[in-house]
């Protein structure tokens, strides 16, 4: 097997697994903290590939129509935590799901009222448009490596944030238990806020970054949030490392298995019967991997200790 | 508000049934052939709704991957049938009626039996995301099957063949259909009177107190898993035989959403609830539809405010289930 092939499709998988990173992070801090499941996530995710995109037509630039679109993201986050996420906190799973379900169909409405149903390209500017070739041979566009150098940057300054700030401190007591959070004085509704925002920011972020590559379109949020809710389910859920480390997984498992199946099918198999099985397992090699792991750790990898939920 | 529709819900279910028997007659009358359409695409999603009714209203299991069951269904009738008709997969291959619904019920029993105990090993939202997964999984084998169509899906064009029967006369296929939503009706009703039944609803309220009676709350709540999916697949051979048409989007998980709707809409736990939602659905689908294009709109901010509503965050006392 070659050798830039390989390093070709692992920086790929990388990308990818970066990518389900900054969704499924958000997924699982707004999850872990605040118990609440937001099937909408991955409508953020859109969201922040679209306004990119029409950012970027209207000033010309992408890294400003990045800065400029963060907060739009983040803004659109917090007043569908108000609306929405709020008056549902504390109440069945089952109602969550309803309603963050009936949020997708209205937000996915609005985008199809606002921007039509084509796709919409994003063009990167020349600097960021350039190939590189790596050790080994392997020439590969630049911006990959720079989306997973960003995602690498986010996930570090998410680690130290949660870790080593008073907010995210805060953050961590409330998650442990609410009720004593707010008896020593912490304003849970603004600290949950907040973190629906960073959440929402986050996977608008992933949105942005990804346009350049695929372009814009309605579909991608409903794609990327069951993967992300598998990644997190395979990490465990409210797990920052569970999803950084499940999300590489999911990544280079996806890409590799897309890559390398059918050769791997042919050692055991006829080529005809590897030819059409390989598509078929490989599609589904994510949820394969997460029926192994959930049949091994039914908490996922890495199962946050906290107190104070109810199921 | 809600005793008034307490009271009217058994009767107004009741005239939905004789409807419903009646359909074929009704729009022949009223030379109305689209209304018939409607009907049976109404019984058929009520089929799926009852069968999702079991595990998610008596069994309090929140599956979100029911479509799964719908799409696997479908392709036990697509795949025998496009066999039939143009060879290979002579094992397979078949334009019987009930060997398409024999294979409708094994394939979604089968799915049921292996993914059933991997998500039944989870509770609460670990168990809706699971079964939301594993449908997507079936969505996207179903897409990666280039011979069938993959994304394009596949069209059927001998519908299930049974003697005495023609499915392809749409008021013979509206019965049929009406008659095995009245059976799945009239198994449910009996199951819940049943040992069984009251053994799966007495795991939802009371878990432990199950357990310690000595009841194996897993295998009672997999056998209703299985049951329910086996059902699902038997509406979505039926759905494959309406539409004359199998495609993967039948398994997207917004569909799954939708019969979730369909359930809750109804009053999750009532036996002629699902009826009610799915005659909602239908009727708000092609309301909303003809209104406007974006009928997703209007559609999801009903959903969210019949959650709110669901959650009991308009009523004082806060009835949260």
């Amino acid at each position: 097997m070659d050798t830039a092939l390989l390093v070709t499709q692992i920086v790929n998988g990388l990308q990818l697994g970066i990518l389900l990173f900054l969704v499924a992070s958000g997924l699982t801090l707004v999850f872990g903290i605040l118990d609440f499941v937001n099937l909408a996530h991955g409508a953020y995710y859109m969201l922040g590939a679209f306004i990119s995109a029409t950012l970027a037509r209207w000033t010309g630039s992408w890294p400003l129509s990045v800065l400029l679109a963060l907060p739009l993201v983040a803004l659109i986050g917090v007043f569908t935590e108000r609306v929405v996420a709020r008056p549902l906190y504390g109440r069945s799973h089952l109602a969550q799901v309803l309603a963050t379900f009936g949020l997708i169909l209205v937000i996915d409405a609005v985008a199809m009222l606002v921007w039509g149903v084509e796709g919409q390209a994003v063009e990167l500017p020349a600097w960021l448009n350039g190939r590189v070739t790596l050790p080994g041979g392997a020439e590969l566009p630049a911006y990959r490596l720079v989306i997973i150098g960003s995602g690498l940057a986010v996930a570090a300054g998410l680690y130290a944030w949660v870790h080593h700030t008073r907010f995210g401190m805060l953050v961590r007591a409330a998650a442990a238990n609410r009720d004593m959070a707010e008896a020593l004085g912490v304003d849970t509704a603004r600290l949950y806020a907040a973190v629906f925002a960073l959440g929402a920011a986050l996977a608008g972020l992933a949105g942005m970054l990804v346009a350049p590559l695929t372009e814009a379109s309605l579909a991608m949020g409903l794609e990327i949030i069951i993967i992300a809710l598998v990644v997190i389910i395979i990490g465990g859920i409210g797990s920052l490392k569970g999803a950084f480390v499940a999300a590489l997984l999911a990544g280079l498992v996806d890409t590799l298995g897309r890559a390398w199946l059918d050769d791997l099918f042919k050692l055991a198999m006829s080529p005809e019967a590897a030819e059409t099985a390989a598509p078929a397992v490989s599609a589904m090699s994510v949820y394969l991997l997460m029926a192994l792991i959930l049949a091994l750790r039914p908490q996922g990898l890495f199962p946050p200790r906290t107190r104070g939920h109810g199921q | 508000m809600s005793r008034i529709l307490r009271t009217l819900a058994p009767w107004l279910e009741g005239l939905l049934l004789v409807l419903l028997a009646a359909a074929p007659l009704l729009t022949a009358w009223t030379s109305q052939p689209f209304w018939l359409d409607l009907a049976t695409r109404l019984t058929i999603l009520a089929i799926a709704a009852a069968a999702l009714n079991l595990v998610l209203g008596i069994g309090g299991l929140v599956s979100f991957g029911h479509a799964a069951f719908l799409g696997i269904g479908a392709y036990a009738v697509g795949i025998p049938a496009w066999h039939a008709l143009y060879g290979g997969a002579e094992w397979i291959a078949s334009a019987n009626g009930f060997f398409h619904f024999a294979l409708a019920a094994g394939a979604g029993a089968l799915f049921a039996l292996f993914t059933g105990p991997l998500a039944l090993r989870t509770r609460g939202v670990h168990f809706i995301m699971i079964t939301m997964a594993f449908g997507q999984m079936v969505f996207y084998l179903l897409q990666s099957l280039e011979t069938y169509g993959g994304d394009d899906g596949l069209t059927i064009d001998t519908r299930s063949e049974f003697p005495l029967a023609n499915l392809d006369d749409p008021a013979q296929l509206h019965w049929l259909a009406f008659a095995t939503l009245l059976a799945v009706l009239l198994l449910i009703w009996r199951m819940r009177e049943a040992p069984f039944g009251l053994a799966l609803a007495g795991a939802r309220t009371g878990e432990r107190r199950m357990r310690a009676l000595g009841y194996d709350v897993t295998r009672i709540r997999l056998a209703a898993y299985v049951l329910s999916g086996a059902l699902t697949a038997i509406a979505g051979a039926w759905l494959a035989n309406h539409a004359a048409f199998v495609s993967p989007s039948m398994t997207d998980w917004t569909r799954s959403g939708e019969l979730m709707f369909m359930v809750i809409l109804g009053g999750a736990g009532r036996l002629l609830g699902p009826l009610t939602g799915a005659a909602a659905f239908v009727l708000l689908e092609e309301v909303l539809s003809s209104m406007t294009t974006y009928w997703h709109l209007p559609f999801g901010l009903l959903l969210i405010l019949a959650a709110l509503w669901q959650a009991g965050v308009f009523s004082k006392e806060g009835s949260s289930t």
